[in-house]
């Protein structure tokens, strides 16, 4: 038997007219129409297209709810097993629209959603992450490939091929990167990439530098005699028996624990759990990692107004930036509601 | 200089009345293994065995040793740890190749590893591949853990000169030779070949995050150069508690693959310059000073290119950044070799330092992927270690014996000397 595949193209490519039939409402058509009907070829007796949604871009794009709801009704009824939009090559409205639509049924379904884009279209950014977006050129010039990938990777989501890298496949990648196994090991390819750098000829490295967020720092704090003061760790202190499950690394958590009847983190009530040092010492005194007791002796000699009742903690080490930075948005943002002025943040 | 690898090719190993080595078998006399790594420190000691194929997990495991020992131009193994000081790399050494031995016990909880022998683990760890001769010892009470590292990591060279030792006599089913001359003379000899340095980043870090060359610990050193010989016999031991997946064992030091992947060029299309082992320290004006000085020395040996590898993620990355940095900046051409930290659904961004410089990237894969390794009919040390381990959880054992694990805590998973194959790609 085929699995079943639903098209979704615009008001151009489903001859309805240009930009003045922008409006078009969606309406059904139970067989292939422009593009679908090549790429019914492309798919051969393995996938049979059971209906197309012709649908405006001005119509989408200014009623998008509406729209989004529409064409998800008629997809819907026609139980698909696996839905497509355009190409929409470098077409705004177009890309915005098929990568709307691929989200929800990608969502809403659960079958897979195919589209294509060339890079620059705006759809891109906005829906990369959540749908298979294949690879186009900026016009459709680049028809016939476009829908000759969009069926070679959608028949293999259909069948649970395991795919390789987005560039081998041909789609745009949803900013994920995941394990395999290569050809030549580590030290091959880097002397070979060397060897290509040294003589000027193309390389391509295998990670593409990030760009970090520059924070701006707090200003400084004005009147330190009457500022409340918080400490947070990333060095793993936890109360004995890490009572809520802190990883000892890699960490998708953090925890936060009363300190205010305390005057030191003794080694009976607290211990380090971090995974990546050698917590001999934290384990004999946990105030080597958390300055409780110091910050007391302070607080009591009035060198500054007090401390926060409350230790934030987690473990630093293997934790991805986007965990460490969800952490420290959220703590952040605890400690500026609670009045907190300054932060002692203690790594390891 | 000039250094005769003897390989012995070991296809099975096997207890026996007399250590030795017959038709690919190695036999292993059990009691006498044992008398030799005997030390105070250590209230038992045992010996296992563990073949490729086989439904066995090791853990925890702290490091990895291929046993060697000198034919000529020294004795014994390891100068400087369990031979008399002399410089490693001329003459013969015997290799037991195929062999490994394995030390294990919980000696910091979380920064050993596992080793599976067969199933989904065994496809990212290269000792799976060996027939290892597990040294599981319990130390006495109250041991201080760098006493029980100190002891565990000499024990591990002891066994390994041991093994190998016995089996001196034994003809080896192939010789790999390494010859090269100074600096000035190969330059000499390939003038129009790029001169590529690679520089060995090595944690050095203090707290049982340490990398010994000569027995010592190179802590408190200044990058140096070696020449490839030394590295390939024996000079560089592995003294890391640290995420086991990108720790470079002391088996990996000896069969380091960027060393034979230069070595193999060297006067085809690259000239070889040498290893400069580039201490990574925890402040930042020693990683300043490392990067520093390791450029300094490819400027002056004139290299036109650096291979640089890491050890270690999160803050070695910022050792990696500046090396590159620096090296760039001198106008060598650079190309680093790393693993990623990207988060267990891959979505994060890879590193925990980045610089523009660093444009030529070789990927050993994300620390973080999780993957399910299944139950094994026998486990060698503590099978519940993994709830400390790095990459591993409370959770991760489950009840069958399956685990639910971080590729971080497979020794070697993503060594970032490149000697796997795994790399990471966008999907």
């Amino acid at each position: 038997m085929s699995y079943r595949v639903v098209c979704y193209i615009n008001q151009f490519y489903g001859g309805k007219g240009g930009e003045e039939a922008a409006d078009f409402k969606p309406a059904l058509v139970k067989n292939p129409v422009g593009p679908g009907l090549e790429l019914q070829k492309f798919f051969g007796d393995e996938a049979v297209i059971v209906g197309t949604i012709i649908c405006g871009d001005g119509y989408y794009a200014e009623h998008i709810e509406k729209a989004r709801a529409e064409c998800l009704k008629m997809i819907q009824d026609l139980k698909p097993d696996m839905f497509v939009a355009g190409p929409a090559f470098n077409a705004g409205r177009y890309g915005v629209a098929c990568g709307d639509i691929c989200a929800t049924v990608a969502e809403s379904l659960g079958i897979p959603s195919v589209t294509g884009m060339f890079p620059e279209n705006p759809g891109v950014e906005l829906y990369r992450a959540q749908i298979f977006i294949v690879k186009t050129e900026g016009s459709a010039r680049g028809m016939k490939e476009a829908l000759s990938s969009m069926a070679r990777l959608g028949l293999k989501l259909l069948k649970g091929t395991p795919l390789g890298p987005a560039r081998e496949e041909g789609y745009i990648h949803r900013g994920i990167r995941k394990n395999f196994f290569k050809e030549k090991r580590g030290s091959l390819r880097a002397i070979d990439m060397l060897l290509q750098k040294i003589a000027g000829k193309t390389f391509e490295t295998e990670y593409e530098m990030p760009v970090f967020k520059k924070i701006p720092p707090a200003p400084p704090i004005k009147d330190l005699k009457h500022a409340t003061i918080a400490l947070v760790t990333s060095g793993g202190i936890v109360p004995r028996g890490n009572p809520d499950r802190l990883r000892v690394s890699s960490s998708e958590s953090y925890a936060k624990y009363d300190i205010s009847g305390l005057d030191d983190l003794t080694p009976d009530k607290f211990e380090s759990i971090h995974g990546g040092y050698d917590r001999m010492w934290a384990n004999l005194n946990p105030d080597v990692v958390v300055p409780l007791d110091v910050m007391r002796e302070l607080e009591r000699g009035g060198e500054f107004g007090k401390l926060h009742p409350y230790l934030y903690t987690t473990t630093g080490t293997g934790t991805s930036v986007a965990n460490a930075e969800r952490f420290g948005r959220e703590i952040g943002r605890e400690l500026k509601e609670a009045g907190v002025d300054g932060v002692i943040l203690t790594s390891t | 200089m000039r250094l005769e690898l003897h390989k012995v090719k070991v296809r099975d190993v096997r207890w026996g009345d007399v250590t030795k080595l017959e038709d690919g078998v190695l036999y292993v006399d059990k009691a006498s293994a044992i008398k030799e790594v005997a030390d105070e420190v250590f209230a038992k000691v045992d010996l296992k065995l563990a073949r490729p194929g086989e439904s066995i997990r090791i853990i925890p495991v702290k490091d990895c040793i291929e046993p060697r020992v000198k034919l000529s131009g020294g004795r014994d193994y390891f100068p400087g740890f369990v031979s008399p000081m002399q410089r490693a790399g001329s003459g013969a050494t015997l290799v037991l190749d195929g062999a490994a031995v394995v030390t294990c016990g919980s000696i910091v909880a979380f920064q050993e590893g596992f080793i599976d022998m067969s199933g989904e683990g065994a496809r990212y760890t290269p000792f799976s591949e060996t027939n290892n001769v597990v040294l599981v010892v319990e130390p006495i009470e109250g041991l201080d853990k760098h006493k029980y590292e100190a002891a565990l990591r000499i024990a591990g060279l002891k066994l390994a000169t041991y093994l190998a030792k016995a089996c001196m006599d034994s003809k080896a089913d192939e010789v790999a030779t390494f010859e090269k001359g100074t600096v000035a003379e190969e330059s000499a000899k390939f003038p129009d070949l790029p001169k590529i340095l690679y520089v060995c980043m090595s944690i050095a870090q203090g707290l049982l995050h340490d990398t010994y060359v000569y027995g010592t610990d190179v802590k408190s050193s200044f990058p140096f150069l070696l020449h490839p010989n030394e590295v390939l016999d024996g000079a560089v031991v592995s003294g890391n508690c640290v995420s086991a997946c990108d720790k470079n064992t002391t088996y990996h030091h000896v069969n380091n693959p960027v060393v034979c992947d230069l070595y193999a060029r060297h006067g085809k299309d690259v000239n070889f310059l040498g290893v400069v082992i580039s201490p990574e320290s925890t402040v930042l004006a020693g990683k300043e000073r490392s990067a520093s000085m390791s450029a300094a020395l490819g400027v002056e040996l004139g290299a036109d290119g650096v291979v640089i590898t890491e050890e270690g993620y999160g803050n070695p990355d910022t050792d990696l950044c500046l090396t590159a940095k620096y090296f760039e900046q001198a106008g060598i051409k650079t190309v680093v070799i790393s693993d990623e930290a990207s988060g267990t659904d891959g979505k994060s961004q890879s590193l925990a330092d980045a610089t523009p410089e660093m444009n030529a990237f070789v990927s050993t894969g994300n620390v973080n992927e999780m993957i399910v390794v299944p139950p094994m009919k026998e486990v060698i040390g503590d099978a519940g270690a993994i709830a400390l381990l790095s990459g591993g959880s409370a959770e991760s054992l489950r009840e069958d014996g399956s685990m639910y694990v971080e590729l971080q805590s497979i020794i070697g998973s993503t060594v970032e000397i490149g000697y796997g194959r795994i790399g990471c790609e966008w999907v």
